[in-house]
């Protein structure tokens, strides 16, 4: 990692420390009073504990124009990505990805033409997919797809692991840690009074049901993937299935969720103040909504549009983003929520003594 | 810095007093707590409000913006307040700190309607938490405000906001006009612009004059061009002082302030909260020349370190410097600014630009009165010098072990105590008869309370309780008159 984010968070940090106005806020504010300073370690810890409510930003007596100019959301949203950067296996790619979504975009179209190429679609007609593009030549293409990214974002996560003095894991930790992801419990101001994040100093709970829907919309998407993959090898139940099936539902109640989540993310993003998020990565945070967003409501559209001339095109859509979803997965904001997960579990293995 | 006081523009043509509309119900002169409780109680009776704040939106809030907590009366546990603190403990902590400088039914009055201010702050959107880290001792008198005073404050604004009232900031009050104890209207500059406002009633919460520095060179001499002021640069006192001069009634010591003792490097002005610096008990604490001056070990730190301001005030040059050696570095609040560090007392000393024989002398003999026995961080421990003048009378370790630490102190201005004598109805008066309708809250009354010393949250209760009685009894007034 370089120097300039982590010194201006230590710079930060230090000031904070002697003030702990904002410990009631989240789990970063706690993790500040173990420390009389900060060394890399401690600052990268709190730094991926950290979900940019920007509740300490507000409550701040030295934000600018007071002389100490603290913004502990930007300071420590820097060291952040930095840190997924820096950690996960081709950091240039990561830099370039995060900071420019326009990436994701041109990888979405490149694999839409290619998929065409090769799936050498006939503009039929017909419910099932695969007679559109074979079921092998899906797995063919998306088994590497899937499997590379996550070798290398877990490659990042090791070595992230390593940097935080992470110890072995026990149950206990990953419940602590799963039941703080899975509520959202550091977006919820502490007491329950939501985050700071599009209504400045006003607090909100949009954000966290936002990304609520997003969070889970994802999982049931995934779990409907997962579902069918055992029902097609386990049982030889090949798609398409009915409605009133575990894929079906599954996808489909997670798709709606995911496109709602993702559309207001993006809107709460549209309102938020950049100056307190991260530097010259915006593009990226957008790039990525929008691949979700993408990913779900074209998934959708599909479903709806099944039986019709238009599936095809949408298949095609539906198909390029997840692929550009997947290769740049260890270099999006993706990333975020393996090492969020990472830094919760870490903090239930430091907060134990 | 300090900060520009806009002067009368002489050319300019003003609606004079007693004529034009009258626009508002009831201005309220400040933006901190005891301003804004005002406000909103003055609202929420119907009034039309005009608040007007004389900083700008991100120093809004006055020396509120740096509190964190309000001392507060309760029967029985009360969210998150432990136990419980009855009025006569709570009214025997202001005796002892005051040392009976206050007024008894002022004082009770602020104690008992503490405990609703509670519930009421709640509905106002206030949040509080759990007792901070290292403030355990608190957790039973002191609700603390999730996100510390400037969360409060936001929270106040912000129902303002909702309830309609006119909130100006870089709003300078330049004349308050009041005449047979009438109050008519306010000349203000807002953001460069002259004008003058009239008003049925009006709530004077604008603080006191710590801010002024001239002020306190008249009490403190030159000594005080080397304070450093704990709080907001706004508190310039010219809303008190122009009514004292038109004879409004004053109480409290017109000299005296508050003052901590606070680390050197802090800035001039605004520093608040991180510029503590809580090694002193477990240090010794030499002058400029060198020499201990006063007894670093006389209680536990959260009841000595409001005398430690006036004590550092009053040395040469008002600087006082504490020595720690390896032993005591981690027994306190980490610090804003990292310490001096050496390894010998007069490389040390050299750092300090302090006279290194002298140094030394003082830190071999306090060495040499120290005494075996068991040192305790936490309590009194009794651990005190043998023979030594001053004696340092408990955590007396000897300063043996490098590295040694040392931390420049100053006095750091928190408040002043000279302000408005006012009834129970938080009411302004001239030659002892009340003012018919001007009112006033928080620190430019507290004088009547906290005639001396401090009580940790206080300041914020007076300001609450105060505040919502002026607002409530200004509306009150102004829909009679309207």
């Amino acid at each position: 990692m370089q120097a300039k984010a982590l010194e201006e968070a230590n710079r930060q940090l230090a000031i904070c420390n002697a003030c702990r106005y904002c410990e009631g806020f989240c789990a970063s504010f706690q993790a500040m009073t173990r420390y009389r300073s900060f060394d890399d370690q401690s600052i990268i810890h709190m730094a991926n504990l950290c979900h940019n409510c920007q509740a300490c930003y507000h409550s701040c007596q030295y934000t600018c124009p007071h002389e100490f100019d603290l913004n502990i959301p930007k300071a420590l949203a820097d060291v952040r990505v930095e840190s997924w950067e820096s950690h996960v296996p081709g950091t240039v790619i990561a830099e370039k990805v995060q900071s420019n979504g326009w990436i994701i975009a041109l990888l979405t179209v490149i694999a839409a033409i290619l998929f065409g190429l090769i799936g050498n679609i006939p503009w039929v007609s017909d419910a099932n997919f695969y007679s559109l593009i074979s079921h092998n030549s899906l797995v063919a293409v998306f088994t590497p797809l899937f499997i590379g990214p996550l070798l290398v974002l877990f490659m990042g996560l090791y070595r992230y692991w390593d940097t935080v003095g992470g110890e072995w894991i026990g149950w206990n930790d990953l419940s602590v840690a799963f039941k703080a992801a899975g509520t959202m419990k550091n977006l919820d101001g502490g007491m329950g009074q939501g985050c700071n994040y599009e209504k400045s100093d006003r607090y909100s709970q949009t954000r966290k049901w936002a990304h609520h829907a997003t969070m889970y919309g994802f999982l049931l998407c995934f779990a409907a993937t997962s579902v069918a993959t055992i029902m097609h090898y386990g049982f030889g139940l090949e798609a398409p299935y009915p409605f009133l099936s575990l894929p079906k539902l599954l996808g489909v109640s997670g798709g709606i969720l995911l496109t709602l989540g993702t559309t207001k993310l993006l809107y709460l993003k549209m309102k938020s103040d950049p100056k307190l998020g991260v530097s010259d990565r915006r593009s990226g945070e957008y790039g990525f909504i929008l691949i979700l967003w993408l990913v779900s409501t074209s998934g959708l559209l599909l479903y709806w549009l099944g039986g019709t001339a238009a599936a095809g095109a949408m298949l095609n859509i539906h198909l390029a983003s997840i692929a550009a979803f997947f290769v740049t997965l260890p270099y999006t904001k993706m990333a975020h929520g393996f090492f969020r997960l990472a830094a919760l579990i870490r903090e239930a293995q430091l907060s134990k003594a | 810095m300090p900060i520009e006081i806009p002067k009368i523009d002489p050319n300019l043509e003003l609606i004079r007093p007693g004529e034009g509309s009258v626009i508002y119900d009831v201005i309220v002169v400040g933006g901190g707590n005891a301003a804004l409780c005002a406000a909103i109680r003055a609202a929420e009776s119907g009034a039309k409000v005009l608040l007007l704040e004389r900083a700008r939106r991100s120093y809004r809030g006055g020396n509120s913006r740096h509190t964190r907590n309000f001392r507060c009366m309760h029967q029985v546990p009360k969210g998150v307040l432990t136990n419980a603190y009855l009025e006569d403990e709570f009214f025997e902590d202001l005796l002892k700190v005051t040392k009976g400088n206050t007024d008894e039914s002022l004082a009770r009055l602020a104690i008992r309607s503490s405990e609703e201010c509670y519930d009421w702050m709640l509905s106002q959107g206030v949040y509080f938490q759990e007792s901070l880290s290292g403030t355990l001792s608190l957790s039973r008198t002191n609700a603390f405000f999730l996100g510390g005073g400037k969360a409060l404050v936001n929270a106040y604004y912000n129902r303002l906001d909702d309830l309609g009232v006119d909130v100006r900031y870089l709003a300078t009050v330049l004349d308050v006009v009041v005449q047979d104890r009438v109050f008519d209207g306010v000349l203000v500059d807002i953001k460069g612009e002259q004008s003058y406002i009239r008003a049925h009633a009006v709530v004077l919460a604008s603080g006191g004059f710590e801010s002024d520095k001239e002020w306190l060179t008249r009490a403190w001499g030159d000594a005080a061009k080397n304070f450093l002021i704990r709080g907001t640069p706004y508190n310039t006192g010219e809303v008190l002082k122009n009514l004292l001069d038109k004879g409004a009634d004053q109480v409290g010591d017109p000299t005296q302030c508050h003052a901590v003792a606070i680390d050197g490097r802090a800035p001039e002005y605004d520093g608040g909260i991180v510029t503590r610096v809580d090694c002193v008990p477990f240090s010794v604490v030499l002058n400029k020349n060198g020499e201990r001056f006063y007894d670093e070990g006389e209680d536990v730190w959260p009841k000595r370190y409001a005398i430690w301001g006036r004590l550092v005030a009053s040395q040469p040059d008002q600087v006082g410097y504490a020595i720690i050696d390896q032993k005591s570095h981690s027994l306190f609040m980490p610090t804003v600014f990292t310490a001096t560090k050496a390894d010998s007392i007069a490389e040390l000393a050299e750092q300090l630009g302090l006279p290194v024989k002298a140094v030394e002398k003082t830190i071999w003999e306090f060495n040499a009165a120290c005494q075996e026995g068991a040192f305790h961080p936490t309590e009194l421990d009794g651990l005190s010098t043998k023979e030594l003048e001053p004696a340092k009378t408990n955590w007396a370790r000897p300063i043996d072990t490098a590295p040694f630490y040392g931390y420049e102190l100053r006095p750091g201005v928190t408040f002043t105590y000279l302000g408005f004598k006012v009834d129970g109805d938080a009411r302004v008066s001239f030659s002892n008869e009340r003012a018919t309708n001007v009112w006033a809250a928080g620190e430019i009354m507290a004088g009547s309370i906290l005639g001396e010393g401090y009580l940790a949250g206080f300041g914020m209760t007076i300001g609450t309780v105060f505040g919502r009685i002026a607002g409530k009894e200004a509306a009150d007034y102004a829909s009679q008159s309207a």
